[in-house]
């Protein structure tokens, strides 16, 4: 196990080299996916805010159903 | 054709000489860049004349950097783009002909001071012809790339550090083949491959730049 | 081409194989991790440091081949005007200069073992260096200007001058180079390599290539949810 931490003399680059791949790639991936919760959010708040507002506004049905058919 | 090329060439330069401050800001600035070096990094003759062609033209490409966000930015917001997209003249040619006035306001300035920063930073004399020929084979390659820069970059926010950004990662073989000439002449070594490739640069940049600006043109105008 | 051309679909179908590939890179990683530090040699020349090859490498191959993607995708977007691509293409860029700063960071960390630098101006080192410019050069443009659509043709048309230049850069150090010494740097196509070390370096690179797909994926969410939520803005239901 000693020998495994120890890389051969080599820890000092070895440990630091995996460690900021392995931070890199975590970090990208959480911020990916705060990004896309906090979008999430944004638009069920856009969303349940434009229904109770105006409801029978045809501009605004119109323009989510638009929409829709292009990006979901 | 011609005659839409040299009007848009005389009109680019009356602008640029009635504001005399934007060429003349940007050989200043040429100046301090070079300056802070051996401010920075101490006179020894030594390590300054080692350092003097890599610092002499990387304070060119930043001075030839300076002006270029403004290089459409005018014609942009005063609608003359759209009228230089209606011209006759094919937008390449016009292009070509803004970066030929963009190249004599800055890129000539700064080929002209160039061996006199050199001589600063005590550059070896046998040097100075090979940068200057460097210069001028090299900076046609920095507006012409500067220009598809400026065109990409029309209308975003901070176009100002937005250029640079996107222009001189695309220069870096004019600065390494210049620097590369500079050193060869200083060793004593032939010019002549780092001067060819150069002009290679320069030829690459001449046939592909005018239509990549152009099309950036349009596609910022659309 | 044009069954992925649906965005609605393509999403959908990206989406539901999201947990399987995001599963099938830990997988891949956890498996290149064990075989790469515990289960192989050290090298009989370079001792434990060669175990960074096992990140530094596919790092690499991830910087090049997110490029040659977003350049890809930045012609499908401006010559075939495929409704996903600029979305792929500014999803991707991220993740490219994440794997570029890797590659730069790890290799920085296996040169000084081994060259006794941290740094050294090898065509490889500085092309992959002007690549992270590059890739950050995109980033700024693309996020530059207050209309997304027209920072996305901007984008894709730097992301393909960009191609343009990224031989000529390799070439072009490749001469400069000459004025300087060559650094011997580890060849993969000199010395057949051992399968006991090219058994790690794949599946790291799987695990790579596997995770890029998934962090995409969830790129391309946000970034549609993003477009979607501008729309309703302008639209005026917000």
């Amino acid at each position: 196990m000693r020998e495994f931490l120890e890389m051969g003399g080599y820890a000092a680059y070895v440990w630091p080299a995996y460690g900021a791949a392995l931070a890199t790639m975590l970090g990208l991936l959480a911020a990916s996916l705060a990004s896309a919760r906090a979008r999430r959010r944004e638009l069920a708040a856009l969303e349940g805010r434009g229904r109770t507002r105006r409801p029978h506004r045809p501009g605004a049905a119109a323009a989510e159903d638009g929409h829709d058919a292009e990006a979901p | 054709m011609t005659r839409a090329f040299l009007a848009v060439v005389g009109r680019d330069l009356r602008l640029a000489l009635r504001q005399g401050s934007d060429a003349l800001a940007a050989l200043v600035f040429y100046v301090v860049v070079v300056a802070l070096f051996p401010l920075g990094v101490g006179p020894e003759p030594g390590a300054l004349e080692r350092m003097s062609g890599g610092v002499v033209w990387i304070g060119a490409l930043l001075a030839a950097m300076l002006s270029l966000d403004r290089l459409f930015q005018a014609d942009y917001e005063d609608g003359g783009l759209d009228l230089l997209l209606l011209a006759p003249a094919p937008l390449e040619v016009l292009v070509l002909a803004k970066c030929l006035a963009h190249w004599l306001t800055a890129g000539l300035p700064i080929l002209l001071a160039s061996p006199l920063l050199g001589l600063l930073l005590n550059m070896r004399p046998e040097a100075w012809l090979a940068l200057v020929a460097g210069m001028a084979l090299g900076t046609p390659a920095l507006s012409l790339v500067g220009a598809v820069g400026a065109a990409l970059a029309l209308g975003a926010r901070r176009a100002g550090t937005l250029v640079p950004l996107l222009v001189l990662p695309l220069v870096v073989p004019v600065l390494v083949f210049g620097v590369a000439a500079v050193e060869a002449a200083a060793a004593g070594l032939d010019t002549a491959p780092p001067l060819m490739l150069l002009a290679a640069a320069s030829l690459a940049a001449l046939a592909l730049c005018p239509w990549a600006a152009a099309a950036a043109l349009r596609q910022a105008a659309a | 081409m044009h069954r992925f051309a649906n965005p609605a679909r393509f999403m959908r179908i990206a989406e539901a194989g999201l947990p399987w590939i995001a599963a099938g890179s830990a997988g891949c990683v956890a498996a290149g991790l064990y075989f790469g530090l515990v289960a192989s040699p050290p090298d009989y020349q370079q001792g434990e440091t060669v175990r960074i090859m096992y990140v530094h490498v596919p790092s690499a191959w991830m910087a090049m081949f997110v490029y040659a993607l977003l350049a890809a995708a930045s012609a499908g977007f401006l010559v075939w005007r495929h409704p996903l691509a600029d979305v792929a293409a500014r999803a991707a860029a991220p993740i490219g200069a994440g794997f570029t700063a890797m590659a730069l960071v790890t290799g920085a960390l296996w040169g000084q073992p081994m060259w006794g630098t941290w740094w050294v101006w090898d065509a490889r080192l500085t092309s992959v260096l002007i690549l992270f410019f590059l890739y950050l050069g995109h980033i700024a443009l693309t996020g530059a200007f207050d209309e997304p659509e027209r920072g996305a043709r901007a984008g894709a048309l730097l992301a393909l001058v960009g191609a343009v230049n990224l031989p000529v850069i390799k070439f072009s150090v490749d001469w400069w180079n000459t004025l300087h010494q060559p650094a011997s740097l580890a060849r993969l196509d000199g010395p057949a390599i051992h399968s006991s070390m090219l058994t790690p370096l794949l599946l790291m690179a799987l695990g790579f290539l596997l995770y890029f797909l998934a962090v995409l994926t969830v790129r391309m969410r946000a970034l549609l949810l993003a477009r979607r939520i501008r729309a309703l803005r302008l639209a005026g239901t917000g």
